[in-house]
């Protein structure tokens, strides 16, 4: 990765107000084509509030995003996600009642368009669901259940299939093995990497470390809204990024709470 | 025994309601063999309930996004009175024709936009205003019915098709047609438009709509505007059949509506419901009175009697959804 290279999402100097409480103070961020970068905080530290202003959910107070070298300005997730950024989020934002194919394809219905409205071709929506879940090795009985009777494991694939279902540039997965069962951690963990490799940029916000450490290139710390810590991962160590969680720097392997003496 | 089996208990689902209609109508049938399936009495029903189906269609497609709209009766009063005043006023009858569906559109612009522009917290709100608003300015135009419309403004409530085989006034209503063809129209557009699916999705889980993309609030004002539009095409209906425009038009009618689609399996909850079971949900209603008005029980039994039925349809959702949403 060469130090000249232009980012493919960047977010300078960002501070975010919701009234009185400020979530967000100058924060500067990018992430790279290919890379999976790791984003941690404790609770509260700013991190889903900066991803959501990435992904067009909401405006910052102040500061500029920068997508592909230009200026942007993601007024809603709609128009975010037509640049190619989409989000994966920890609750799956996925509607119960409605069946695996249309979930995926949800805003994004193929079908002949009239006058304001789209006729769906259901029976193409449905091979191209099921041909989308074959690419990305997502089993599921039928791409006709209804999401509300799938498996925590199920919902979050087929919440990654949504978000990859078109041309993404930039995936942001909000805890994504935080409701997952631990055999299913693995397949997400691999899936990220299978996006990596097609040159996505992955952003991944976790608590555990192991997510972090297998999946990851970078990770950046926040804390207290502000920017704290940024390095690749092959220079730093576990404990020192629990460290950064907590706020603290120089948290080495000594320091470690769990060290054995 | 039916949670055992999925496809049975999804074939309940989707056509159970059918079988509650057919067994009523047996049930009817057996206390009064010779009035229920004559057919005048069997046009009677159509013709009776053709307004209220238009009501309820509005409704449900509201409900189903978890909303409600409490002024449709108060909608229909207005688009009465508009369209019989414009009717006195010597205002051709094509214009006339459109009066009725017009200013119920026009009333649930109001709705939707009051509802999502003012933030305010449930449509109920918005709704109960309009409730009041709109029968106020039905009173305000005119206190007394206005009678002796047009006949072309009195056919589409009025006309009985009888086909060189049923002795007038027994036939096939107009309205009764108007209405399959509205519903049909509209179960086109929930099932196989965009819109129509992110009618469901908002129902579903709105925060997945938002963010996919969907301009919740743009398409909840859509919802409201197609509610409205269907109280106008009742008012229409009811003008065509009473020959009149009266004030008091439609007062409670919005909660007939309600209880129509709950009965007919759509949910309080949203996100569930089909056009199939609200027209069942409707000739339950109409089967019930006409069966009770058929047999002498007072009307008071009536109320009693359709109470009950909301309550348990509610249960039954209620247990669905436990059923549901277990993992």
């Amino acid at each position: 990765m060469s130090v000249t290279q232009t980012p493919l999402l960047e977010a300078k100097g960002v501070t975010k107000y919701f009234g009185a409480i400020t979530a967000l103070r100058n924060v500067n961020f990018h992430v790279n084509a290919g890379e999976a970068l790791g984003v941690v905080g404790d609770n509260g530290a700013g991190k889903s509030t900066l991803m959501k202003i990435l992904s067009g959910l909401y405006q910052p107070s102040e500061g500029q995003l920068i997508f592909e070298g230009q200026p942007v300005h993601f007024s809603s997730p709609r128009v975010a996600r037509n640049s190619g950024i989409e989000m994966v989020y920890q609750d799956f934002a996925l509607a119960g009642n409605l069946p695996i194919y249309e979930n995926i394809y949800l805003g994004r219905e193929p079908g002949t368009k009239v006058g304001g409205l789209t006729v769906i071709d259901r029976a193409r929506e449905r091979e191209m669901a099921q041909a989308h879940l074959d690419k990305l090795k997502i089993h599921v009985k039928s791409v006709d259940q209804p999401v509300e009777e799938l498996s925590g494991g199920q919902r979050q694939a087929v919440a990654i299939a949504r978000a990859t279902a078109f041309d993404a540039k930039v995936v942001i997965m909000d805890e994504p093995t935080a409701a997952l069962a631990i055999k299913e951690v693995g397949k997400v963990l691999d899936l990220i990497k299978t996006l990596k490799e097609h040159g996505v940029a992955v952003i991944i916000i976790s608590h555990r470390m192991d997510d972090i450490f297998y999946a990851c290139d970078r990770v950046m710390a926040l804390f207290q809204g502000t920017n704290f810590a940024d390095a690749p991962l092959v220079e730093t160590n576990r404990n020192e990024v629990i460290g950064w969680i907590m706020g603290t720097k120089g948290h080495t392997a000594q320091l470690a709470h769990d060290k054995v003496h | 025994m039916i949670s055992n089996n999925p496809a049975l208990s999804r074939f309940l689902e989707s056509y159970g309601i059918i079988l509650v209609v057919l067994v009523m109508m047996a049930i009817l049938y057996a206390t009064q063999p010779a009035t229920f399936l004559s057919a005048t009495n069997l046009s009677n029903i159509l013709k009776q309930n053709a307004y209220p189906a238009m009501l309820a269609l509005g409704m449900f497609v509201v409900i189903i996004t978890a909303g409600i709209d409490l002024s449709v009766g108060s909608v229909l009063g207005l688009s009465i009175i508009c369209l019989a005043v414009a009717d006195k006023a010597g205002v051709p009858w094509p214009i006339v024709l459109l009066i009725g569906p017009l200013v119920g559109t026009a009333c649930g612009l109001v709705n939707g936009l009051g509802y999502t522009l003012l933030k305010l917290p449930h449509p109920f709100i918005m709704t109960l205003g309009t409730l009041n608003i709109a029968r106020g300015l039905t009173s305000l135009i005119s206190q007394a019915p206005i009678s002796g419309l047009q006949p072309e403004v009195r056919f589409a409530g009025q006309k009985v098709f009888d086909f060189g085989i049923f002795l007038p006034p027994a036939g096939v209503p107009f309205s009764f047609f108007l209405v399959i063809i509205c519903a049909v129209g509209l179960w086109f557009f929930l099932n196989r438009t965009n819109m129509g699916r992110h009618i469901f999705a908002i129902g579903g889980n709105p925060q997945a709509a938002r963010v996919s993309g969907i301009d919740v609030d743009r398409v909840l004002v859509y919802v409201y505007a197609i509610c409205g539009f269907f109280a106008g095409l009742a008012a229409l209906l009811l003008a065509g059949r009473t020959d009149s425009g009266f004030p008091l038009a439609g007062i409670g009618n919005e909660l007939d509506a309600i209880a129509a689609v709950i009965i007919g399996g759509a949910s309080f909850f949203g996100g569930r419901g089909t056009v199939l079971g609200v027209l069942a949900g409707v000739l339950i209603m109409g089967l019930l009175r006409n069966g009770l008005n058929l047999n002498n029980i007072s009307p008071f039994w009536q109320q009693i009697l359709i109470g009950l039925i909301i309550i348990i349809a509610v249960y039954i959702d209620v247990l669905r959804r436990r059923a549901a949403t277990r993992k």
